[in-house]
């Protein structure tokens, strides 16, 4: 990806994010309400991008809502800033950052993402076909890594 | 009207998501369709496929009846004047396309196009492209901030006397009604052709052209209970007569040599290769649905529902309704105060509910509201109260998730 303007290092390092972590927290849900509510809390632990950042080249495509997606590789990990003006779409963009963040590329290419959905109760969420712009992302993630 | 058998005739309403029985709320996207639409589709490619327009044999002969009875069946549901009138296109926005592409020869360079701020991009885009090849002017007509279309500035635009005035009869985001009898009347009076968007009224309204005595009058099956992938271009004769042909091949021929071809006349000059002949038979079945409907009962039982909507978002607080009228045709737009629209809609998803959250093809529109998009709750013959209902519900949900 070549962008103009690309946040510090640092901040890409400062962001953490594990699947591991936020599988149980899913696991737990008993309800769509519980998981969206999680998945907000996890919006919410995503840093804002600051103005600078919300970029028209930064910006995911196929997504109704703005999101914005940047990358860096440090010592052959891929490390992930996102962002994106609506709550939910941005706590699902989380939980996908959540299974890449400070991955090697082999392990995001080996990554089902879509097993991690059903685990998370998210199924179609990730379909090409909705507009949350979750197809996109994970196709720039991929492609990225 | 029995609600209960009205609905029991549309197959897909009758399922649940994920626990939520399937609330839906988004006719003005696409009506769902009763079985009788679907089985006559099937019954046409199960007996009568055949092409039409070539009756050699007898299928053929039968597919050709069923198509061009469809076009006598919509000469009388808008009541044209001639059966030529009709055009079968692929939906809206080829019609619009059509007529834009074929007044190519009659605007010249500085001629003015005025275009309703809260037209769909099917009435815009094929204008600025007009504009492109011929150096028209397009100006949009402004809305007061009520959303109406703004009758003041309109009159005052049809000063320059405009040659085109292309409007919407019912606003596809908001659901606003256009007063297209009066708008119509002053566009002609300024010398204007003039085309009017009736995707969003025709399957609510008993629409009449020769009484709004427009030139042009557009909408699409897939709206009014018929299939997808097919639609009518409505053309006064005098003026559908001169439009350039924008596809050519065969069917819309009189005789073709590699000197010169000569063209057909209405209405196969329109109608280029072989039609939807399976859709146009499956609107001829929708329009034949919506004719053993009580039509005053049901656009007054839709209007009720429309009104019962807004007074139940209002009561619910926190929402912004846009364009909110009570002669609002078929839908009500409106936002969850501070809340992206489309958090509103992945939540309601989540409750079986459909609705539709976005621009609604109308950035203008948008821009003009000063927002990104909005959420759109739209009704159809077999919406309930209890719809309503369990939309209210399913949005309390949100707002308690998501405020």
């Amino acid at each position: 990806m070549s962008q103009a303007v690309q946040p510090a290092t640092e901040e890409f390092l400062a962001l953490k994010l594990d699947s591991s972590e936020i599988l149980p927290l899913f696991d737990n849900a008993n309800n769509w309400q519980e998981r969206y509510r999680q998945i907000m809390l996890l919006g919410k632990a995503l840093p804002k991008l600051d103005e600078e950042f919300r970029v028209e080249q930064a910006q995911v495509r196929g997504c109704e809502s703005n999101a914005w997606l940047y990358h860096c590789e440090i010592e052959g990990k891929h490390y992930f800033l996102a962002d994106s003006d609506a709550r939910i779409v941005k706590g699902l963009v989380a939980l996908l950052l959540a299974a890449c963040h400070g991955k090697s590329s082999e392990e995001i290419a080996t990554f089902d993402i879509e097993g991690y959905f059903d685990r998370l109760g998210l199924t179609g969420q990730l379909s090409p076909s909705r507009t949350n712009g979750l197809f996109a992302l994970a196709k720039a993630i991929k492609a990225s890594a | 009207m029995d609600l209960t058998k009205l609905r029991a005739q549309f197959p897909t309403l009758e399922q649940t998501l994920e626990g939520y029985p399937l609330c839906y709320l988004d006719t003005a996207a696409t009506s769902q369709k009763p079985q009788r639409v679907m089985d006559a589709m099937v019954q046409y490619y199960e007996k009568d496929n055949a092409n039409v327009h070539r009756a050699a044999h007898q299928l053929s002969s039968r597919a050709t009846s069923q198509y061009e009875a469809v076009r006598d069946t919509l000469t009388r549901f808008i009541n044209a004047e001639r059966r030529e009138e009709i055009i079968f296109t692929h939906g809206t926005t080829e019609a619009i396309n059509m007529v834009a592409y074929g007044l190519t020869a009659h605007i010249k360079k500085g001629d003015l196009i005025l275009i309703d701020t809260a037209a769909h991009h099917a009435n815009i885009v094929p204008w600025q492209q007009l504009a492109q090849r011929t150096g028209a002017i397009i100006k949009p007509i402004p809305l007061t901030s009520e959303c109406r279309l703004d009758e003041t500035a309109y009159d005052a635009l049809l000063q320059d006397k405009p040659a085109i005035v292309a409007l919407s009869h019912v606003s596809n985001a908001l659901g606003t009604l256009n007063p297209v009898h009066s708008l119509i009347a002053r566009a002609k009076q300024a010398g204007a052709l003039t085309l009017v968007d009736g995707a969003q009224a025709i399957a609510h309204l008993a629409v009449d052209v020769r009484s709004i005595d427009c030139d042009f009058y557009v909408f699409s099956a897939h709206k009014m209970y018929g299939p997808t992938g097919v639609g009518v271009l409505y053309g006064r004769y005098e003026i559908l007569d001169t439009l350039a042909p924008m596809m050519t091949g065969g069917e819309m021929i009189k005789s073709v040599s590699f000197e010169a071809t000569e063209f057909n006349i209405l209405p196969n000059r329109l109608e280029a290769g072989t039609p939807p002949i399976a859709e146009v038979i499956g609107l001829g079945e929708a329009i034949a649905f919506i004719d053993e409907l009580p039509r005053t009962e049901t656009c007054r039982v839709e209007n009720e529902l429309i009104c019962y909507l807004q007074s139940q978002l209002e009561q619910l607080g926190d929402i912004i309704l846009y364009g909110a009228h009570q002669d609002n045709v078929g839908a009500v737009a409106f936002n969850l105060a501070g809340e992206h629209h489309q958090d509103v809609g992945i939540l309601l998803d989540q409750q079986g509910i459909a609705v539709r959250c976005g621009h609604h093809c109308a950035m203008p529109l948008m821009l003009s509201l000063q927002i990104k998009g909005c959420c759109r709750a739209s009704v159809g013959v077999y919406t309930s109260k209890d719809d309503i209902d369990s939309f209210i519900t399913a949005l309390t949900s949100v707002k308690e998730l998501l405020l």
